[in-house]
């Protein structure tokens, strides 16, 4: 009996409010950030006060190595700010440098864009809902999601020679054509993805605690989402029905039938992590459609653009934009006329998700911090660049 | 809305605070006074059929020939779906500008981060402070006359040619090894009597072949 009272007292302490007040460094080394990032986390036993994210551990200045390399050159450091999906890194720049030129690539280079690009979607998602399983306290789903994602990188390395920065992607156009046989082992993959997506569902998706855990965790309001600017999946989670895809259209993607999905509350409140969650699990299954028709329409002719060795736009400014799996990347150049940019500006979807989360943290349990970081897939080196 | 009527609005509503939009190639832009940004800005917001509720970027652009910083805001409106680019110039020698802030959240960590690279200082911010780089650093990168400080702490920013330095951890180590072998053969020479010469050797047969 004494041992309980002793308890009790001991869980009472841990969650009601006491005047014990501690700081304690969340990172920059912990497995539960995602990279380099430091939470400077103010609790009362496991109550946060608040939690203030401390980043810049990862900033390798590329926005100013952007003015100092000629623009074909800078393509492979492109690769560096997202090394989770850097297809959508290098797709966002050429996009921005073919609008300052007034290129277009050809169709066939868009389509093999958007089915590189959505394979890497597949695959970001992958390790995103995976190492979200693992953080939450579930460590076999990211066993899977590995697996499910060597596969995807042995394509991509086939595709292009690498696994992680593929430097693949090329102004007014793509390095390679696709390889001879490759669309079957593509398409072989996806049909087992499509089945594997059930079987991803009835492992983790409803497993009732890690539903427990997410659902009503770190809600996001629709107005908040907007406010705040996030972009991607943590808007979408939010049930706006946003999608750079579909909404400011790029690439073959107009071309493409394919759903956005969208947050719904189904557990819990709209824009909480479940949803933020499922709506990744949902992109995967209409990535797997994109590709399949991207595969099935693919046009035949050149993958490469006429485009000068020495590259001097006119002076003037553009954006490109892409949905990355990390939502909307922006590049914004500046050209003076010169064979360099003037200025190079990349907006990432996690420096803007990492703005959210000192508004979040206020009164939440440490725990949910976690689940929270891991809802919104922040990834250190796209927030610091 | 077309870009030219949300730039005909912004001209019925703040006259000469507000430029023509450009004529460049590439996306064209709305360049406005500094000191009227946040009226634009929350005008932009508030107005029903403008509605530019969501800031997708702030960022900035040094123009030391023409002695200005200028800020550029990509605002959309998710409503509506239009979106606009809006300029503010300030001073380079003491750049100072409203924050928008009370607009947009997401004004907070994109103006800290030109506060941060451009040394822009964002009047009214709540939390203005370095993002990126440590409390302690020197300068703004990404101004243009920016001069690298040659290290941080005792952490140099300037590094040799790395194949200088391995050709010269490559000749190092060859020369180790050949020092190591010569002495080796010394030392074995001067331990070990001299062998007797070699023993002839028999004629290997194999048993099993039949001739």
């Amino acid at each position: 009996m004494a041992i309980d009272m002793q308890l009790d007292r001991h869980i009472l302490r841990r969650t009601e409010s006491s005047d014990e007040e501690i700081v304690v460094n969340f990172g920059p080394q912990h497995p539960s950030t995602h990279g380099v990032i430091n939470f400077v986390t103010q609790t009362n036993g496991e109550v946060i006060r608040r939690s203030v994210p401390d980043i810049g551990y990862l900033h390798r200045g590329l926005e100013k190595i952007g003015e100092q390399v000629p623009y074909p050159g800078y393509m492979p450091f492109t690769d560096r700010i997202d090394y989770l999906a850097a297809m959508f890194a290098n797709e966002g720049y050429a996009v921005a440098i073919e609008r300052l030129l007034g290129v277009e690539a050809p169709p066939r280079a868009k389509y093999i864009r958007a089915i590189a690009g959505e394979l890497c979607r597949i695959s970001n998602h992958f390790i995103s809902v995976g190492t979200m399983a693992q953080d939450i306290g579930a460590a076999t789903p990211l066993t899977h999601a590995l697996r499910e994602r060597e596969s995807i990188n042995d394509l991509l390395e086939e595709l292009c020679g690498a696994r992680l920065t593929f430097n693949y992607h090329r102004i007014g156009g793509v390095a390679f054509d696709l390889p001879e046989g490759w669309a079957v082992k593509v398409l072989r993959f996806l049909d087992h993805l499509d089945s594997y997506i059930q079987e991803w569902d009835r492992l983790i998706t409803f497993n009732k605690i890690f539903v427990k855990r997410l659902a009503n965790v770190g809600i996001i309001t629709r107005e908040k989402a907007i406010d705040y600017g996030l972009a991607g999946p943590n808007l979408r989670g939010s049930g706006v029905n946003w999608d750079i895809r579909r909404d400011m259209p790029y690439g073959a993607y107009p071309d493409f039938d394919f759903d956005i999905p969208v947050g719904t509350g189904r557990f819990g409140t709209v824009g909480d992590c479940w949803d933020r969650y499922f709506v990744r699990v949902r992109e995967m299954v209409e990535s797997s459609k994109i590709v399949r028709q991207a595969l099935a329409k693919l046009p035949e002719g050149d993958i490469q653009a006429k485009v000068a060795r020495k590259l001097k736009p006119d002076a003037g400014e553009a954006v490109g934009r892409v949905e990355s799996a990390r939502g909307e990347m922006l590049y914004y150049v500046v050209s003076d006329g010169s064979e360099k940019a003037y200025r190079l500006r990349v907006r990432t979807g996690s420096f803007m998700a990492m703005g959210i989360i000192e508004e979040l943290s206020h009164g939440i349990m440490v725990a949910d911090l976690i689940a929270i970081i891991a809802s919104l897939d922040v990834v250190a080196p796209e927030v610091d660049r | 809305m077309t870009q030219e009527e949300v730039c005909t609005q912004l001209k019925t509503q703040f006259g000469d605070a507000a430029s023509a939009l450009s004529e460049t190639k590439g996306d064209r832009f709305v360049v406005v006074k500094d000191e009227k940004i946040v009226d634009v800005c929350r005008f932009l917001k508030t107005t029903t059929g403008l509605e530019f509720d969501y800031c997708q970027d702030i960022t900035a652009v040094d123009w030391p020939a023409r002695k200005v910083i200028e800020v550029v805001y990509h605002v959309y409106s998710l409503v509506h779906r239009h979106g606009l680019v809006l300029k503010a110039e300030t001073d380079r020698e003491k750049p100072s500008i409203a924050t928008v802030e009370s607009v947009w959240k997401a004004a907070t960590w994109l103006e800290r981060e030109i506060y941060d690279l451009f040394g822009v200082n964002f009047e009214g911010h709540s939390d203005l402070r370095r993002i990126l780089l440590p409390d302690d650093w020197v300068g703004h990168p990404l101004r243009k006359d920016y001069q690298e400080a040659g290290g941080y702490h005792g952490i140099g920013n300037e590094r040799q040619d790395p194949l200088v330095q391995l050709s010269k951890v490559t000749d190092e180590r060859r020369k180790a090894v050949a020092a190591a072998v010569a002495a080796a053969a010394v030392a074995a020479a001067a331990a070990a009597p001299p062998e007797p010469a070699t023993v002839p050797v028999a004629p290997a047969t194999d048993p099993e072949r039949k001739s």
